[in-house]
């Protein structure tokens, strides 16, 4: 290794768990602790936990904050109208391309978190002083490295999670969807990547290992990068750097619902791009109906042309290989294409993302399932 | 740590190979190998009859991760196919040297093979 991979507080916990590491965006991450297969079945059956601190958490404040990320996010934060509310949106480019994708929770009324990519995250804190800067914003950027983060997430999340962290007994201690409470030092939100209920708790770092090993008591299954990747491909969730980058519109991305036009007053960055450029592509889930597995940049024939796949793999809940599929526009759910594999073309067919939510398969399933 | 069977000849891009009576080999993939791999969820194997050459890619492994080939260990003629293990390729996973991959007639004596021990030193190196 040219230099050493940056570490997260819970490493010991990975390799105490039997995980095998591997080097995420910089970051010595443990993919799976023995069956990703099983970890996957884990969150959509029971529970789970993922070591999700190789994620940047950021502090927003001043009076200026809101109009100041109404103005860097392609999404309106307006829609935030109570402190705990939390929203998905794009941070794009002059160009429209997109910069990151992010989530953004209120706390009060001044003051904002925004929990980005590890991959992104120099970058991203670089792009936002660059516009407080340029705008003139009344708002301060605050990095919080020292904060870890991890994600519960499955039909049981809450409930195990109940039994290892006090804080959740409280009052309000378990926010309602696509919310967030904060208690003492802890940031807990009910949000995720997997499609299934759960938790996202940011922990100062001093904190986690023993939050980690209680949750481990309670029954959580930790579970690696690998089981996340297939989870998310499930749940129809885009993947930053995979399925979207600088040179991608959030509007060929599948991401048009995050991108918020009503306002007319309201100018952001990339807004006159997107207007001046609407999709280009459908972005559509993919399901294989012949034998094998898609990858990502598997390059597909369709009615009206070609296209190409942005992310594949074997999708545990379902049994068959999926993918999300970029194709030319007018393409539309429930058509036949052909993916090149390996020089052979294999049948596949466009189905509606997501593929499963919250524990149920949505797609129609035609081959008999492998186990 | 890695399973290496003594008994077995192994190649530096994982294969293992057992010298049959009948002089055909038995070809697999090392433990070592199916644990890098991770879960593995899919085998193209090669059809019989099909003429090889030593080296070629006559087989994939798709893990949920990716796909790998695996190598011809000298040119021959596949004369069979492990039907079981593409049924259920997670007895890769669960007993590599077991779940063979196929079997290949050598038009001669493959040269280039380890042993064990120089197996064992190639993995570790890596």
């Amino acid at each position: 290794m040219n230099h050493p991979a940056r570490r997260t507080p819970l490493r010991a916990c990975h390799l105490a768990a039997g995980a095998r590491m591997v080097d995420f965006a910089g970051w010595d991450m443990p993919v799976n602790y023995g069956s990703q297969i099983d970890e996957h079945h884990a969150v959509r059956r029971d529970a789970g936990m993922f070591d999700v601190s190789h994620m940047l958490s950021l502090d927003l404040s001043g009076v200026g904050a809101t109009d100041f990320l109404r103005r860097l996010l392609a999404n309106d934060v307006a829609k935030l109208k109570a402190p705990g509310k939390a929203l998905y949106s794009c941070m794009l480019n002059e160009a429209g391309g997109v910069v990151d994708d992010l989530i953004v929770y209120r706390l009060s009324e001044a003051e904002y978190r925004l929990v980005v990519n590890a991959g992104t995250a120099d970058k991203d804190v670089a792009w936002i002083r660059r516009h407080i800067a340029a705008m003139g914003a009344n708002t301060t950027l605050e990095s919080r490295r020292e904060l870890a983060l991890i994600a519960i997430q499955g039909p049981r999340a809450i409930e195990r999670a109940m039994g290892a962290i006090p804080e959740l007994n409280t009052a309000n201690g378990v926010p309602p969807p696509f919310s967030a409470a904060r208690l003492a030092d802890l940031l807990i939100a009910r949000t995720g990547y997997t499609g299934e209920d759960g938790l996202e708790i940011a922990v100062p770092a001093v904190r986690v290992e023993a939050m980690w090993n209680a949750l481990l008591a309670a029954g959580v299954r930790p579970c690696g990068l690998g089981a996340r990747d297939t989870l998310r491909l499930e749940a129809g969730l885009n993947l930053y750097g995979q399925d979207m980058d600088e040179h991608v519109s959030p509007l060929d991305a599948g991401l048009a619902w995050t991108v918020d036009l009503r306002d007319g007053e309201r100018d952001f960055v990339g807004k006159a791009a997107l207007v001046a450029k609407p999709a280009q592509h459908a972005f559509l889930g993919l399901i294989l109906e012949d034998k094998g597995v898609l990858r990502a940049h598997m390059k597909l024939f369709a009615a009206a042309g070609e296209g190409e796949t942005t992310s594949g793999s074997f999708a545990p809940t379902l049994g068959a290989s999926i993918g999300f599929a970029r194709l030319p526009l007018g393409t539309t759910a429930g058509e036949r294409v052909e993916v090149d594999m390996r020089g052979r073309r294999l049948a596949a067919r466009t189905v509606k993302l997501p593929f499963v939510r919250n524990g149920q398969v949505l797609v129609d399933i035609d081959r008999p399932q492998a186990s | 740590m890695s399973n290496i069977p003594t008994d077995l000849k192994y190649t530096k891009s994982h294969e293992w190979i057992r010298v049959e009576a009948d002089g055909t080999l038995t070809v697999g993939v090392s433990d070592h190998a199916q644990q890098a791999l991770g879960d593995i969820v899919f085998l193209e194997l090669p059809e019989t009859g099909r003429r090889v050459d030593a080296g070629e890619a006559c087989a994939v492994i798709e893990s949920v991760k990716a796909a790998s080939d695996i190598y011809a260990p000298c040119a021959g003629e596949i004369v069979a196919s492990n039907q079981e293990a593409a049924d259920a390729p997670e007895t890769v996973n669960a007993d590599a040297y077991a779940a063979w991959l196929f079997r290949i007639k050598p038009d001669s004596a493959p040269a280039g093979l380890l042993d064990a021990a120089g197996y064992e030193a190639e993995i570790a190196d890596a």
